[in-house]
């Protein structure tokens, strides 16, 4: 992971799979739901109008229930090499939208993909960078109360 | 997403640290402290620069808490601090990790995809074969 620039971060990761399945599996809702949570967080609305000027939305559901919705429009599609979209959160703090790209790249039998997020502003990328953070935070929050709480029922039986 | 509040110092902090971080020279003076302190004149020696613009990059790192000066006012020796550069790659790991947690369960589906594949070339093989 790099942050070139005020504005952008690029993530770049190898996986052990043709560059079709790698497409697939960023571009299909079936399969989107079943990785793209973290965390805790789960996908629970995943919708994808594959098309130039065609919209996607996703909200992801985590600890206590609470969501957390992002959504836009696909500006690039080329299967399985490249695809680019609009990235808005919900209650993003900051104005503006971020520009997403997904470079798709072949080698022997595997997968690399490059994606590079800029930022409509650097402040805007340093929340984005910092809200993992927080979202680390609250959720061992959660494991904490759990652990307390079972402790607790632990004590009085 | 609200920014958080509480943290705006720490946003602060971490501005101070990687603007501090976005020149060349002062990461050689850091990687030349990594070793041990140093005095004005040491630093500026391998530098083609002279000992006042040093200076400004050392308050620079100063200012962003990545050194600090010792309190002997002749020699004034610079130490690294660890402190905020470990803040700031800590800052980049958890972003870092949340995607690498998504990946990793990416790598599954991946694997169960390409073995689904494989199971129906198989089975149409074999229907091929049966014909």
């Amino acid at each position: 992971m790099t942050t070139p620039g005020d504005t952008a971060i690029v993530m770049t990761r190898s996986f052990d799979a043709p560059r079709r399945l790698a497409f697939d599996a960023w571009t299909k809702p079936e399969l989107l739901v079943r990785w793209y949570g973290a965390r805790g967080w789960s996908l629970v609305v995943c919708e994808v109008d594959l098309r130039v000027g065609g919209a996607w939305r996703f909200v992801q559901r985590g600890p206590g229930g609470t969501e957390m919705g992002q959504s836009g429009l696909y500006r690039e599609i080329v299967p399985p090499e490249r695809l680019v979209y609009t990235e808005v959160f919900d209650n993003q703090s900051y104005p503006g939208e971020s520009l997403v790209t997904h470079v798709f790249t072949a080698a022997g039998g595997r997968t690399t993909v490059s994606s590079t997020v800029v930022y409509p502003s650097k402040e805007a990328r340093d929340i984005v960078l910092a809200y993992p953070m927080r979202r680390g935070v609250a959720e061992s929050f959660v494991r904490l109360d759990e652990v307390l709480t079972a402790q607790m029922q632990g004590d009085t039986a | 997403m609200k920014p958080i509040g509480s943290s705006l110092s720490t946003h602060e902090r971490l501005d101070a640290t990687f603007a501090a971080l976005a020149d060349p020279t002062r990461r050689a003076i850091l990687a030349r402290l990594a070793v041990g302190e140093a005095t004005v004149t040491e630093l500026a020696a391998p530098f083609d620069m002279s000992q006042p613009a040093v200076s400004k990059h050392l308050k620079v790192l100063e200012r962003a808490g990545l050194i600090s000066r010792g309190r002997d006012a002749q020699r004034r020796p610079c130490r690294l601090e660890p402190r905020p550069l470990k803040d700031a790659t800590d800052w980049l790991e958890n972003y870092r990790r949340l995607w690498e947690e998504r990946y990793q369960a990416l790598d599954v589906l991946l694997d169960d995809l390409t073995t689904e594949e494989q199971k129906q070339q198989e089975r149409r093989q074999e229907g091929q074969r049966g014909a």
